[in-house]
């Protein structure tokens, strides 16, 4: 059902934890649903320099989690705004059809977390 | 990645086939392949294999030869059960009882039925899933044609007041129906004692091969056949017989009758093991079921923070296999129905998992799991942003 690099991503996840002082920080989902993430991400000079997850979800949610702070990290923020579903989806071989709102999931994540960033240095 | 060995604990989805069945049936792929409907001696080869079949099931649930009907599922029997009353009667009666907790091939033939112009009442179940007695008295109706009520659920194993309520359709002109597919094997099952009309079972539960069932159908009982042809099975089911599969299917509930007890007796005590050490070893989770009136050997327990298809898979990847009710598994991506009528929590809903022990399940084999398993557990919940920050799901 699931590509190799799912099920690698799945088992041993990148980048998976909380950064405790975070720049910025996105969280979506809803437990009806049954997936949830939280992303973390340090700034440093307009570029991500670290980016943690938790995610509470099956083997896709999981996946796409970890792969779109891989894709993050190093990044600039306009870099990483522009990651997309389908950049996640793609790396890692794709997705089968139902779990694709997965990928969506783990991009909207890292959005709300860079504007979350955004919104506080402003204030 | 496969593993070396698997770990099989999801007999209650369908079974490793007995060696024993395998041999009584492999002369039925070779040289006795005959037509039972046909008059020589090829034909009577096969037609005395099937009547020993109907023999052999027939007293693993204390019934009559001529009261089994073989079909080609548990699906399909139960399909003919409320389909084939329900038609017969079509002219007096409209009315239908089940419950919230059967099978998809009884909840879609009941939605099926309200269609075509029945009326169906779905009963509700308690937090440990048994259904309500004095509901179900309050929702008989005159019209009230057939009470179809599941003998033990599927997922979290409970068995259902099927003597009690056998007891109160006696003497009314309802017919009674019961779904045994999950309690066969597991259970003492009478259907003369129990005062049951309709009784479904099927094959690949019982270690018999896959696309073979059968219907008991009470003597006096009328119903409709769902398939028309050549008049086989009473004319309940035509299409020439599935001899290979009723000959498994006989095999396998010969077995079942002749190892009843002892069957009953490792499956409970695999499963209490198992059972009592993960809650030992695990904090954080709920036995889904009742506590002490469900088949031996299921053991339903949802893990909170935690998502069951990852559980599911990371236990896999350890050659460990089971299943799930979590939604991510689902092809509505909606969690088990059936966790929902006992009004469980969605987070717990979300993270249930069901091991169900079989006859060839090892104590060893129940002790990996047990060591394996509180690592996964524990893994997936520092993973989880439900972990850590509880007050995120009260948002």
């Amino acid at each position: 059902m699931y590509s190799e690099k799912v099920m690698e991503n799945f088992k041993h996840p990148k980048n998976q934890g909380e950064i405790k002082d975070a720049d910025g920080v996105g969280e979506v989902g809803n437990p009806v649903c049954g997936d949830i993430m939280k992303i973390t991400i340090k700034i440093k000079d307009n570029k991500i320099e670290d980016i943690k997850f938790k995610t509470f979800g099956c083997a896709a949610a999981i996946a796409t989690s970890s792969m779109i702070t891989e894709l993050a990290k190093g990044k600039t923020l306009e870099e990483a705004k522009n990651i997309t579903q389908k950049d996640v989806s793609d790396s890692l071989d794709g997705l089968p059809p139902i779990k694709e709102h997965c990928s969506n999931l783990a991009s909207e994540g890292l959005n709300k977390a860079i504007d979350n960033y955004k919104m506080k240095k402003k204030e | 990645m496969t593993a070396k060995t698997t770990i099989y604990l999801d007999n209650s989805a369908t079974t490793e086939i007995h060696p024993k069945v395998k041999d009584a049936i492999l002369p039925y792929l070779e040289d006795l392949y005959g037509n039972p409907s046909s008059l020589h001696a090829k034909g009577q080869e096969a037609k005395k294999a099937v009547k020993t079949a109907r023999k052999q099931v027939a007293n693993l649930i204390d019934a009559d030869e001529d009261e089994i009907i073989f079909t080609g599922s548990g699906t399909e029997s139960n399909n003919l059960a409320l389909k084939g009353i329900a038609s017969k009667n079509k002219n007096r009666k409209n009315h239908i009882i089940t419950t919230k907790i059967e099978h998809k091939s009884i909840l879609n033939s009941a939605r099926w039925l309200e269609r075509e112009g029945f009326k169906v009442t779905y009963l509700d179940v308690d937090e440990n899933g048994t259904v309500n007695l004095e509901q179900l008295k309050k929702e008989i109706r005159p019209e009230t044609i057939l009470v179809s009520v599941m003998f033990a659920n599927n997922e979290m194993g409970t068995i259902q007041p099927i003597k009690e309520i056998g007891e109160l359709l006696k003497d009314k002109d309802i017919y009674f129906h019961t779904d045994a597919v999950q309690a066969i094997g597991k259970q003492p099952i009478d259907t003369k004692g129990l005062n049951i009309d309709l009784l479904t079972l099927s094959g690949h539960k019982i270690h018999a091969p896959k696309g073979i069932g059968a219907l008991y159908i009470k003597k006096g009982t009328e119903i409709d056949p769902l398939i028309h042809g050549g008049g086989q099975e009473q004319d309940l089911r035509s299409g020439t017989e599935n001899v290979p599969g009723i000959v498994g299917l006989g095999k396998a509930a010969e077995i079942a009758k002749d190892n009843l007890e002892s069957n009953i007796d490792h499956l409970r005590l695999l499963g209490d093991k198992l059972e009592k050490e993960i809650f030992k070893n695990i904090p954080d989770l709920i036995l889904n079921g009742h506590p002490d009136n469900r088949i031996p050997g299921n053991v339903n327990i949802s893990f909170k923070y935690v998502e069951g298809e990852s559980i599911m898979l990371m236990l896999d990847c350890e050659g460990i296999c089971v299943s799930t009710g979590s939604a991510c598994t689902s092809k509505s991506l909606k969690p088990s129905y059936v966790l929902d009528a006992m009004g469980k929590e969605i987070v717990y809903m979300h993270g249930s998992i069901r091991f169900s022990i079989g006859t060839f399940n090892t104590e060893e084999e129940i002790d990996t799991v047990i060591q394996k398993l509180p690592k996964i557990i524990k893994d997936l919940r520092t993973l989880s942003p439900l972990y850590n920050e509880k007050e995120f799901k009260k948002k």
